[in-house]
């Protein structure tokens, strides 16, 4: 009894609902009976993580929307409204604020799983593409997102980032003045992103549909990085991955109420406690962490349209990644060298964060300088380079094969 | 070796481990629950704007005049002699929600009626000194209410309510 | 075979090199920039009865530091998020209901328009947000000397420590979020030191506590010895109000602090309870499976 059994309408009424919606067929084939690799490790478990922050964050938002004023003149008061007056409003807002760090500490520790054991690697490069397609709508509605509160940094962030597309040729102007709506960042702007950062998590939630839909076609990858060859090799999804997904999130909400009910303002800017001033920048801007590796490579080109061509380059490059890395070999674990280049770049990443909160001054740009360069021949030079050269180890025959290695090992031990 | 039957060894502790475990987990969802259902309840500042005061010396007899309380109109009628004559004479076993005139004012104030002016049918605002019985007609649905705000004919089921008051003093009086 | 190998302990030898150097190098750059910066405040860190994970209010001092706000501060910062009915709230400095309406009547409002259309002063109510002392900011301003004294309502959150490595780890860890009344009471204590050599502020007071560019403020020495009665025999020097009114300043910042912990510990509790049951769950569902 392997368990991967199809399923099989019982009641009259099932039978019924079948030959009209076999909707619980469908969920059946994808979250019951749908087979795992049975050598998934916790680093699998964020897909689901990620789901759990995705509703997380739709349902309090919603509850905020409730309750919150997209108006200049009104936002800030509405949010310590919400704050103050609102039941259990103080939940609601740092619950969502936190909630969007939560979420991208999350994906990054997904994408980097997935640069590590090789996830995007043939069949699953349409996987990876609408997982990258995810992150750009993520990134998108945390920025705006981040603009509604109507603070300092909201308004100043939001500024410099739209500012950006000015370095665009001939219409970079115009393209600006049309995301205003306005010659400023104004109300027209607050009420623009508002609508946007309500619309966008439901874009999210339709294109998480498709990456779970070809995930279910092309199955899971695993820590070995080799197909499953037999039923042997694979569990049924429920009740194994379930309640180890459902495990693993219940942790990962333990760490989540640190931040929501004891340092609830750690990630956020004190200058967003201050109300929007058109006439005074503060003194140091910064946007918010996630962003933070992608603003210090925007600092470090000295030329303006240069640095934004860079900063969106070195997102949009993620998505030639399937075809920038020439190895046949999937799971770093069998890559001696990626293994090393890989882990550089997780430093190199988290340096240019570091980077990216520093004031732009001499020592700092030319770090960041050092890092950009290094993180655009990751990818453009070594990745494609390493799978000509590196000699890989020997693979497992199957992922059946490696776990009783690796159980065997440990009884030896 | 794989199998997807679960360790069926013990059963009484295995059912106790994912009986408890569902469990706590169903409570958690419904304690998650109440702070988004809570959110929806009046607010900290709604419920401070609970009472008013209104000025009440320059109402004249025969006239109507229309506050604002809790976001809702509240009508002060400043009823004629001739008026509170009327609904004293009818009699209770009349009224589709019988309730005495003396019991919908304040004793020594008499003449002043105080009503919500929230039809009790579908919550349209009645329209004073109108209807077979001058007291307010309900253009909605056509409700009629006496001088003493109670319903006399068509389908509101209840008298106009009659909020919490009191005089401050004579020419005060607080709302809520 | 050989060769091979070599090279693979050379590249490994020299990969482990990059990757330390990226490693130390905020440390580097920390101890760097320590030594070229120009100004940095002086900000001591103090201890606080609403800190750490079962932190509550002293609500004698929120008391006593309303008094210090209301006699003081107020006289030109607003506190416009703030209303009367809050100080009777739960979690907060404990005033009665009845107190509140007292307290409150002592203040005017403007309301209106009455039906004449014109505004009018009248007593404040409880539901009333406190008044703020000029009409608006260019009044502020003109009456400031071109300073504008910010509101007050979330002052306390609008202070932060720059986040300097490695210490901003730790303050996650030990949940230190008291910065901003650290740094009032630091500032409030900090007027009337001798500057530096070299230090000048040709317009504002020096104090070395702020955080700008420069240790000049526009506001000058807010309080003296003796300036407020306190009522519960508590001293009254510069170091208690400052310290009060820190604390009260907090209080109007995160008015729901005590119930966001309180319901904090229970959570994770509850969490943890959970995870655990899950835990034991899944490894006996797993028990047969070799993974």
């Amino acid at each position: 009894m392997q368990g991967h059994s199809t399923y099989t309408p019982g009641t009259a009424f099932e039978r019924w609902l079948d030959r009209r919606l076999p909707i619980v067929g469908l969920v059946h084939s994808s979250f019951v009976s749908f087979p795992t690799p049975k050598n998934l490790n916790y680093f699998w478990t964020f897909g689901a993580i990620l789901s759990a922050m995705l509703v997380w964050q739709i349902l309090t938002g919603i509850m905020l929307a409730m309750h919150y004023t997209p108006n200049d003149a009104l936002a800030f008061a509405s949010v310590e409204h919400i704050m103050r007056d609102v039941n259990y409003g103080w939940l609601l807002r740092y619950g969502h604020a936190n909630g969007a760090s939560m979420f991208f500490i999350a994906v990054y520790v997904h994408m980097f799983r997935g640069l590590y054991y090789g996830s995007y690697k043939e069949p699953r490069e349409v996987l990876w593409l609408l997982g990258m397609i995810i992150f750009l709508l993520m990134m998108a509605t945390g920025f705006m997102g981040y603009v509604l509160p109507w603070g300092q940094m909201s308004f100043w962030g939001a500024t410099v980032i739209t500012s950006l597309f000015g370095a665009i040729p001939v219409v970079g102007q115009s393209i600006v003045t049309w995301l205003w709506g306005g010659f400023s960042v104004g109300d027209p702007t607050l009420n623009r992103f508002f609508s946007l950062h309500y619309l966008l998590p439901f874009m999210i939630a339709g294109v998480v549909v498709l990456h779970v839909w070809a995930l279910h076609v092309v199955g899971q990858n695993n820590p070995t990085g080799v197909e499953p060859k037999s039923t042997e090799d694979t569990v049924p999804f429920t009740p194994y991955a379930t309640l180890k997904d459902i495990f693993a999130t219940s942790v990962f909400f333990v760490f989540f109420a640190w931040f929501i009910f004891y340092i609830p303002n750690y990630l956020g800017d004190p200058d967003n406690y201050v109300e929007a001033n058109r006439l005074a920048t503060p003194a140091h801007i910064v946007p918010e962490w996630y962003f933070l590796p992608f603003y210090a490579i925007l600092r470090s080109i000295p030329d303006k349209l240069g640095g934004v061509i860079c900063m969106f380059g070195a997102i949009v490059m993620l998505f030639a990644v399937p075809w920038l890395d020439t190895s046949k070999v999937r799971s770093a674990n069998y890559r001696p060298l990626y293994r090393w280049f890989f882990w550089i770049l997780v430093i190199v990443a988290i340096g240019l964060g570091w980077l990216g909160a520093q004031e732009p001054k001499d020592w700092y740009v030319f770090i960041s300088r050092l890092l950009t360069a290094y993180y655009f021949i990751h990818f453009l030079v070594i990745l494609p380079l390493l799978g000509l050269i590196e000699t890989p180890k020997p693979l497992p025959p199957s992922i059946s094969e490696a776990v009783l290695a690796k159980t065997g090992q440990q009884a030896h031990a | 070796m794989a199998t997807s039957t679960p360790d069926l060894a013990d059963p009484s502790r295995r059912d106790f481990l994912y009986i408890a475990t569902g469990a706590v987990g169903v409570v958690g969802a419904g304690a998650l629950a109440w702070p988004f259902i809570d959110q929806m309840n009046p607010d900290a500042s709604a419920l401070a704007l609970s009472s008013i005061e209104v000025d009440i010396s320059a109402i004249q007899p025969g006239q109507i005049v229309t506050v604002q309380w809790r976001g809702k109109p509240v009508f002060i009628r400043n009823r004629t002699d001739k008026e509170m004559q009327d609904v004293k004479a009818v009699p209770l076993g009349d009224l589709k929600d019988p309730q005495a005139d003396a019991a919908r004012v304040k004793k020594g104030h008499e003449n002043l009626l105080i009503v919500v002016g929230v039809c009790t049918h579908l919550g349209c605002i009645p329209l004073g000194h109108q209807g077979e019985y001058e007291g307010w007609f309900c253009p909605c649905h056509g409700s009629v209410y006496d001088p003493s705000g109670r319903i006399r004919k068509g389908p509101a089921p209840l008298n106009l309510e009659v909020p919490a008051y009191s005089f401050l003093s004579e020419k005060v009086v607080k709302i809520g | 075979m050989n060769a091979n190998s070599k090279r693979m302990v050379l590249l490994r030898q020299g990969l482990l090199a990059v990757g330390l150097l990226v490693l130390v190098m905020p440390a580097v750059a920390a101890a760097q920039e320590a030594a070229t910066e120009g100004y940095l405040p002086t900000i001591v860190k103090q201890s606080w009865s609403f800190a750490g994970p079962f932190g509550k209010f002293d609500k004698a001092q929120l008391q006593r530091g309303y008094k210090v706000y209301k006699e003081v501060c107020a006289n030109c910062h607003s506190m416009k998020f703030v209303a009367f009915r809050n100080l009777s709230d739960e979690g907060g400095p404990g005033f009665t209901e009845d107190q509140v309406k007292t307290l409150a009547a002592g203040y005017k409002v403007q309301d209106g328009p009455n039906d004449a259309g014109d505004m009018f002063d009248r007593p404040g109510k409880p539901s009333d947000h406190f008044p703020s002392p000029f009409a608006n900011e260019k009044a502020a301003r003109a009456a400031n000397g071109g300073g504008l004294p910010p509101d007050m309502s979330v002052l306390a959150k609008a202070r932060s420590d720059e986040k300097r490595f490695p210490q901003w780890l730790f303050n996650a860890v030990l949940q230190y979020q008291e910065y901003g009344p650290d740094y009032i009471y630091n500032l409030i204590t900090s007027y009337g030191k001798e500057p530096p050599v070299g230090v000048t502020c040709p317009t504002g007071n020096y104090n070395p506590a702020f955080i700008g560019t420069t240790p000049c403020l526009a506001m000058p020495q807010p309080i003296q010895d003796g300036s407020v009665t306190y009522d519960d025999g508590t001293k009254p020097t510069i170091d208690n109000y400052a310290r009060d009114v820190s604390a009260f300043l907090m209080w109007t910042a995160e008015p729901k602090l005590e119930e966001r912990k309180e319901t904090g510990l229970k959570v994770i509790i509850f969490l943890i309870v959970l995870a655990s049951l899950l835990y034991f769950t899944k490894r006996r569902v797993w028990s047969n499976v070799a993974h």
